[in-house]
């Protein structure tokens, strides 16, 4: 199935990339199944999305725990802890 | 209820005036201005998310306190110091309702609404990191009624 990526702020500088659409495997259906499918790009990616670092998710703009179920034609957003206000 | 996110400035007293002559019951209006502290900074949003996180989190002030309305405006891009960055008013029939619900309108803005601070210091640019105060300062607010 395809969703949408987004990546912000420090992430999305940190990745070189500000989003894309991915074709991703059935299995892939949550978000922290997605981040870990992610990670299988490489170094990079470990580094900006490994376990280590705080990462939040929005799916279709709403902000979710990473338990929570993507589906085809979703938008999945990254991006670290935010600093508004 | 009125939600802006915008480069522009914004006047605290006009938009308070604004909330305040709309209904005859408001008795009251608790404003917060937010501002740039030491160094400019660029503020970065998720267009598409920003505004309707910022009305939920105003929904969830009105389902706790009696809100008759509510102003919030966040700025984005370049912001020198001093510059104001963020304007919440919530206007109520008493000052207990209006004071409480500004301030918890603040504090989930500044851990529920997407917008990341790059301060642009003498020895580089460095995005700025959450505070676990600030997570603190939304729990607090957790399972509390009015």
């Amino acid at each position: 199935m395809k969703v949408k990526l987004l990546f912000f702020a420090g992430l999305r500088e940190q990745l070189g990339t500000a989003g894309e659409e991915i074709e991703l495997p059935a299995a892939v259906n949550t978000v922290a199944a997605l981040r870990t499918h992610l990670l299988g790009r490489g170094e990079r990616w470990q580094s900006a999305l490994g376990e280590a670092r705080l990462v939040r998710t929005a799916v279709n703009q709403d902000m979710v725990q990473s338990t929570a179920r993507i589906k085809a034609g979703d938008e999945v957003a990254f991006f670290p802890p935010v600093t508004g206000g | 209820m009125k939600v802006s996110v915008q480069t522009a400035d914004f006047d605290l007293s006009s938009e308070v005036k604004a909330l305040a002559e709309k209904n005859t019951n408001i008795g009251a209006v608790a404003s917060f201005v937010g501002v740039v502290r030491e160094v400019a900074m660029t503020l970065e949003h998720y267009p598409a998310m920003t505004e309707a996180a910022i009305r939920k989190i105003v929904e969830e002030a009105k389902s706790r306190w009696e809100v008759m309305d509510c102003t919030v405006i966040h700025r984005y891009g370049e912001l020198q110091p001093s510059d104001q960055i963020v304007l919440v008013a919530v206007a109520s029939a008493h000052r207990g309702d209006a004071f409480a619900a500004c301030e918890f309108i603040m504090d989930y803005l500044k851990t529920r609404a997407p917008f990341w601070k790059k301060e642009h210091r003498a020895e580089g640019a460095r995005w700025v990191e959450a505070r676990a105060s600030d997570d603190d300062a939304a729990e607090r607010w957790a399972g509390k009624v009015g």
